[in-house]
């Protein structure tokens, strides 16, 4: 029986939004034996209503609300009303996502420590690290069935990554493979495996890659504990005189308003989201926003080093069958100052649809210099590029107070600027991406520009100290005992690595906290 | 491409055969379109046809595709032949030709080399008119199923169960 809560029952832990983050932590509380509602502003889609069509899909399930952009970033000048790329939906970014699913290496939580002073980057050791992590990584690992890891077989490699793979060869890179990705490589946990269908960004219809919306979000339903709310938009959190978070007040589907009582508030909206969900609840008590006291709120958003590589050659490659994201090379993940940059950078094959490409590939581009590429499309290969991007106090989230949204508040603006240590690993992963296909006989290849953000990472950051960050250990806001932050914005530093994983295994460990702090009473 | 004006109860072979070719279009009559080679033709209710084929021609010379016929380019603008969008649209148009004529041209459409019309189109880039059209192309063209069969793009593979064993490893010069 799907549990049903009163609006007045302070009793409640209430999630908001249902991603990576606050979906795992919804059911794994659920598990527990928590009593959960979990509000998630958009509509519940699963398989069978995943349309294999690039636009179509994009309309169906992106978050489209009116946001802004300023800064040196590409992104502000071609999408600049979309600086991101995340859904709206139950189980949020993870029905779009591609599955690559890595675990941090050891000194990416420590890059303070082990990267120095680099002008400009507001760089910190997280609070936890490697070894600590370990067991969580693995329970997360088994959760998503990520292949290469526990006794989970590779996918098969499709054309595009036998591209890939060949010019990796040539150019004597090592650590190549088909990824670790959760995706099914055989039926697993209930879940068939990939049949290569080729639209992992719009939502798998096999159910073979992971999303928590038909895993973690049905199997937490079945509990009897939680509640999703679905097209409920969290317009604010409220809190009591003494400062403690006393509930949410939130949108429904026809626009009426509701306040939900709770216990416990965990936000986990993404890292544009979440962080002008707490400054748009400021109050007289908190007129900064809420947990805001270090000022960190917003600020030191992370969104990876990226760009991409596309290459054409004189034969047909047909990138777009199979797997969207089909390996990876992972060689130049180190860090290795001797490259000019610290930190490091994977490569992964990614393949676009053509009219993916045609958006893509030279936003604002056109005439025969773009169409020739187009031309090519059938004989065209791609990779992706992902490494660390140094945090800086000004790239921020912000409240845009001269646009707002349908309810009538502020816009989030997104400011970034890239570091000139982005710029020269970016110059780097170009030519190392060229170069692994002119190694195979590329007749033409494009460093393409980084597309609308899809990892958003950092603006709720962790920090040992209630001076430098906005959350502790344990993703609880320093500030308020019963706030937690529970997505990608608790990352302190963003690492070379897609942060997927990283986002399920401490929220996996939250869960486990809580619980353990509600039984003992202190929460 | 043809323009045309379409008198009521005429055929369409005599609408053909009255047109003036433009371009790969012609224009035959008020409201109606055709391809020079009668393979497609097109109504128009609020642009000029002229203005229409103009477009047309225009969004050839954006994104050209040798291998792509004129009717792909005349769905991907047909979007603009509204009461709503007609005036701003007539204004470009009229400012492209006014530019090809300041060239030495008698109108946009009448430059003979598609390199002297990308040199028009280069002076007025960064119009509003300019990128209005070239961003809705984007997908107005690109996003149409019936020509992603010219670019060898196969989209999806869920109704024949994927990839997996249609080709997704078949690559055989690697
Ligand atoms: C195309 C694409 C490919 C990707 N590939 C990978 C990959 O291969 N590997 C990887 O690790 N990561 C990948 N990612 C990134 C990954 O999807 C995200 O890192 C992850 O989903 C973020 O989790 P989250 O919980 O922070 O947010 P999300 O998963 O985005 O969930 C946030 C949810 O909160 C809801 N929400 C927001 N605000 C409110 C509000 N006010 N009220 C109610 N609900 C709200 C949203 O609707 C959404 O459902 C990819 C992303 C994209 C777009
Ligand atoms: S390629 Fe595999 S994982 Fe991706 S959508 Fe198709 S079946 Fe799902």
């Amino acid at each position: 029986m799907v549990a049903k809560y009163d609006l007045n029952d302070d009793t409640v832990v209430v999630v908001i939004g249902t991603g990576a983050g606050g979906g795992v932590l919804a059911n794994e509380l659920a598990q527990k034996g928590v009593k959960v509602v979990a509000l998630e502003a958009g509509g519940r889609y699963l398989p069978e209503d995943y349309v294999n069509d690039e636009w179509d899909s994009f309309g169906q399930l992106a978050w489209l609300d009116a946001r802004s952009t300023s800064g040196d970033w590409r992104v502000a000048k071609d999408f600049s009303g979309l600086p991101a790329w995340i859904v709206k939906a139950v189980g949020g970014t993870t029905t779009h996502w591609a599955g690559a699913s890595l675990r941090f290496q050891a000194h990416e939580f420590k890059t303070k420590t082990t990267y120095g002073d680099v002008q400009g980057a507001n760089l910190l050791d997280w609070p936890i690290d490697l070894a600590e992590m370990e067991p969580w990584y693995e329970k997360a690992e088994t959760k998503l069935g990520v292949t290469r890891t526990g006794d989970r077989e590779g996918l098969p490699g499709c054309n595009n990554y036998k591209v890939f793979e060949a010019g990796a060869k040539k150019l004597g890179y090592s650590e190549v493979h088909t990824g670790r990705m959760a995706i099914n490589s055989v039926e697993y946990d209930g879940r068939s495996a990939c049949q290569q269908t080729g639209f992992c960004f719009q939502g798998c219809k096999w159910g073979a890659k992971w999303s928590a919306a038909y895993t973690d979000i049905p199997r937490g339903e079945a509990t009897g504990n939680l509640e999703v709310r679905e097209r409920a938009h969290v317009l604010k959190i409220e809190h009591d005189a003494s400062g403690k978070a006393s509930g949410v007040l939130y949108a429904d589907q026809d626009g009426n308003q509701h306040l939900q009582k709770a216990r416990i508030v965990c936000v986990a909206g993404n890292s544009i989201e979440s962080p002008r969900l707490l400054l748009n609840s400021a109050s007289s008590m908190f007129p900064d926003g809420l947990a805001n006291s270090s000022g960190q709120v917003g600020r030191n958003y992370m969104r990876h080093m990226t760009g991409s590589v596309y290459a054409v050659f004189d034969k047909p490659v047909r990138m777009w069958r199979g797997t969207t994201m089909a390996g990876i090379i992972q060689d130049e993940s180190r860090h290795d100052p001797s490259r000019g940059f610290v930190g490091g950078y994977e490569l992964e094959t990614l393949a676009l649809g053509l009219p993916f490409m045609a958006a893509f590939l030279d936003p604002g581009g056109w005439g025969r210099e773009f169409t020739t590429a187009l031309d090519s499309y059938e004989n065209m290969a791609g990779m992706w590029i992902v490494g660390e991007d140094m945090p800086q106090e000004t790239n921020r989230i912000t409240l845009n107070h001269d646009l707002k949204d349908q309810y009538g508040l502020p816009a989030p603006n997104v400011h970034f600027d890239d570091h000139p240590n982005d710029k020269a690993m970016r110059a780097h992963a170009y030519k190392q991406g060229m170069a692994v296909y002119d190694a195979v006989g590329a007749t033409r290849t494009f460093p393409t520009p980084p597309y609308p953000s899809t990892h958003n990472l950092g603006t709720n950051r962790m920090a040992e100290n209630a001076r430098d960050g906005v959350v502790n250990r344990w993703g609880q806001t320093h500030d308020i005992d019963n706030l937690f932050i529970s997505d990608g914005s608790q990352f302190t530093t963003g690492a070379a690595e897609n942060p997927t994983l990283t986002i399920v295994a401490l929220a996996i460990r939250q869960a486990d906290h809580i619980a353990s702090e509600m039984g003992a009473g202190n929460l | 491409m043809t323009v045309q004006t379409k008198p009521k109860g005429m055929t369409r072979r005599q609408l053909l055969s009255r047109s003036v070719a433009m371009g790969a279009a012609f224009v035959a009559g008020p409201g109606f379109i055709a391809g020079s080679d009668a393979a497609w033709a097109m109504e128009t209710t609020a642009l000029q046809p002229a203005s229409m084929a103009t477009l047309i021609q225009m969004a050839r010379d954006i994104y050209p595709h040798d291998r792509v016929g004129d009717e792909f380019y005349a769905a991907a603008v047909k979007a603009y032949d509204t009461e709503d969008a007609a005036p701003e649209i007539e204004a470009g148009i009229a400012a492209l030709d006014a530019a090809a004529r300041g060239k030495g041209h008698a109108s946009y459409i009448e430059t003979g080399w598609e390199r002297d019309r990308v040199d028009i189109l280069r002076g007025m880039e960064d119009s509003t008119f300019f990128q209005r059209i070239r961003g809705g192309l984007v997908t107005g063209l690109y996003n149409q199923k019936a020509v992603w069969p010219l670019f060898g793009y196969e989209g999806e593979s869920f109704s024949q169960g994927g990839y997996i064993d249609h080709g997704f490893d078949d690559i055989n010069w690697i």
